[in-house]
């Protein structure tokens, strides 16, 4: 894949603060509420789990090209990046800051199953105060970005919360949905979905199925320089929340549902929206990709 | 979880004062470590949280043995661990060690 | 409680709302004047078709009708969960059908959620959680996960999950805790056209859940951990 040819370090591999600190002008960030503040879920303790000094998710502020922006970033390692009382309040507070300090954008760095199950009521609300804080910001004309590039992807209400943004940016590896295949083969049983289909599920989830529906917006080699660079691209590009706006991505999605609708695998989708030989394009490089879905892909208004 | 807290006095000499580091991350046989100046400028306090009860000793062996071979006098060492191996505690005390002190004062 | 009947308490001036299905769409009479009504029923799991369909009547209500309220009546018990959902992009529905709430909103249409059955994960986040506020009839269900398939997933033993329920509201389902939490704001008993009017005419407020859930000690940190990061200045290298 992109692995030997990649023009800087991976972004997957790369530590949460790792990534925020690559993504931002050098030396600019600025953590908010850091480890040594040891701010860490109170709920964990009582289930035998050690905590973590940031409660898994990077907060702050800095630069990208220049211009102020905020920034989180979640450390998809510790309980899967999930949102508890803590970790999500840091997201919330990160989104209000940014009401009153007008950034020219705030990155939000997701990597993560969604809602803290360890946490689960608490969890759920604050996922649904991010939700409502990242809307409130973009009301507020502010645009919010999601980088989604991490091994958890972004899944659960986070997958929601991802496309709340104003954009998605995605490496090919990483993954973006709403249930994901364990949970549905969990429920439904392995007649619905089988998990252990990796090529199935990666087609699924995957950042150029994304891509290609227009649930993303860019799909990026996996190295922390594209991400920056693609960020910094799209700082200051924001998609207004008006009825006009709002109307036209209704009308989208309406006739997106209308054209894909009758697919039940990823390989449906691609020959539905027009792409000859659909199974090859798991195997393509980005530009060749590219090229072979140019008639196909998705734009989202 | 069990909290074990250790004070580290045979050590080589004091460790200079650097903004704070965090290293590692807490899962599932890995652990975080912080370093940041501590409160005793001839000893290194180290403070564990840990999911894996009973290893006290152990702990106890790796940290002087750490603090024997770094200059850590006056750090404060606060660890959350999520049941590593002695290996790669040890590892994970080494890089902190080493990515506090590169810092610039 | 049947539809009919939460219909007829909530709107004694009678009401137009029509059962599509799982969905519930029409208007109601308050007091107050015509309340537009959105909701769902049958606990019903909320997929592409659905969530599209929630969302073309959130705007259909914002641009037909400026300023008029809107009751969501929540009965829900997630996303569908399917792999032709993930396939078409169920995340990006229920995303847009949280645009056009806060569209709403942001237009001066105050927004009210009552949940009467089930509410539980996406479609409960999408739609009913992204009110001004979020009422329950007394009864309804609130939930992420039961303890059996948290214990399973998290491998904490059922029993110790159980003891640890009884004293704190983050981890079994309920509706008080939900309401310990900050998250419903109240619990609404008959006559529940009272607990309609009361919302209807209270000023729209930002979201004060995290501080709801400070004052009613069920959620202690999430409040002041937001104002810190929101207002504290930074600690630079």
């Amino acid at each position: 894949m992109t692995g030997p040819r990649r023009a800087g370090p991976s972004y997957r591999e790369a530590s949460a603060r790792r990534r925020l600190a690559a993504i931002l002008d050098e030396g600019s960030f600025g953590e908010l509420l850091g480890p040594t503040e040891r701010v860490t879920s109170p709920h964990l303790a009582a289930l035998d789990l050690p905590v973590a000094f940031d409660d898994g998710v990077v907060v702050g502020t800095g630069l990208l090209g220049g211009q102020p922006v905020l920034g989180a970033s979640q450390e998809g390692r510790f309980l899967g990046g999930a949102v508890g009382e803590v970790h999500g309040a840091k997201l919330t507070g990160l989104l209000r800051r940014a009401l009153a300090e007008r950034p020219a954008a705030v990155l939000l760095l997701l990597d993560t199953g969604g809602v803290r199950l360890q946490e689960a009521n608490a969890g759920i609300v604050a996922v649904s105060e991010v939700m409502r804080a990242v809307l409130a910001v973009r009301a507020a004309g502010i645009p919010v970005l999601a980088l989604v590039g991490g091994a958890w992807g972004c899944f659960g209400g986070m997958g929601i919360v991802a496309r709340c943004c104003d954009g998605v940016l995605m490496s090919e590896e990483a993954r973006m949905g709403i249930s994901g295949p364990d949970v549905i083969e969990a429920t439904r049983g392995v007649e619905e979905l089988d998990a252990s289909d990796r090529a199935m599920v990666w087609r699924t989830w995957g950042g150029k199925h994304r891509v290609l529906l227009g649930e993303a917006d860019r799909l990026l080699e996996d190295s922390l320089p594209a991400f920056r660079e693609a960020a910094r691209q799209l700082v200051g590009r924001a998609r207004p929340l008006t009825l006009a706006a709002l109307e036209a991505e209704q009308a989208w999605l309406a006739r997106r549902l209308a054209d894909l609708g009758g697919s039940a695998d990823a390989l449906d989708a691609w020959r539905s929206a027009g792409v000859d030989e659909p199974e090859r394009l798991p195997l393509l490089e980005p530009p060749a990709w590219s090229a072979a879905v140019a008639g196909a892909r998705r734009v989202r208004p | 979880m069990e909290h074990l807290v250790f004070e580290l006095e045979r050590t080589p000499g004091p460790a200079p004062r650097r903004a704070a580091v965090v290293v590692g991350v807490v899962a599932s046989g890995n652990l975080e470590v912080l370093v940041e100046a501590g409160p005793f400028p001839d000893r290194c306090r180290a403070e564990i949280q840990t999911s894996a009860t009973g290893f006290g000793d152990i702990w106890g062996a790796v940290l002087a043995d750490f603090a024997a071979r770094h200059p850590v006098a006056g750090l404060s060492l606060a660890v959350n661990d999520g049941g590593a191996t002695p290996a790669v505690v040890a590892l994970r005390l080494g890089q902190a060690f080493e990515e506090y002190t590169g810092r610039n004062p | 409680m049947s539809v009919d009947e939460l219909l007829r308490q909530l709107f004694p001036g009678g009401h137009a709302v029509r059962r599509e299905g799982d969905l519930l769409v029409g208007t109601g009479r308050s007091p107050a004047g015509e309340i537009a009504v959105l909701g769902l029923c049958d606990g019903v799991d909320v997929g592409v078709e659905l969530a599209l369909r929630l969302a073309t009547e959130v705007l259909r209500v914002v641009r037909d009708h400026p300023g008029r309220p809107i009751l969501t009546l929540v009965d829900t018990r997630g996303q569908r969960m399917s792999k032709r959902d993930e396939v078409l992009g169920l995340n990006g529905y229920l995303g847009h059908l949280a645009a056009c709430v806060e569209l709403a909103r942001q237009a001066g249409h105050k927004i009210v959620a009552l949940v009467h059955g089930q509410a539980a994960s996406g479609s409960f986040l999408a739609l009913g959680m992204m009110a001004d506020e979020i009422h329950a009839v007394d009864g309804a269900s609130l939930s992420v996960m039961n303890l059996p398939a948290m214990s399973k997933v998290t491998k904490i033993p059922l029993e110790r999950l159980e003891r640890l329920s009884r004293g704190s509201p983050v981890l079994a389902p309920g509706l008080a805790n939900y309401v310990a939490l900050g998250c419903v704001r109240s619990i609404w008993s008959a006559p529940l056209a009272a607990g309609l009017e009361a919302a209807l005419a209270r000023p729209v407020e930002p979201d004060r859940r995290a501080r709801r859930g400070l004052e009613r000690g069920g959620r202690t940190l999430a409040e002041p951990v937001a104002r810190r990061v929101s207002v504290t200045t930074t600690h630079g290298e």
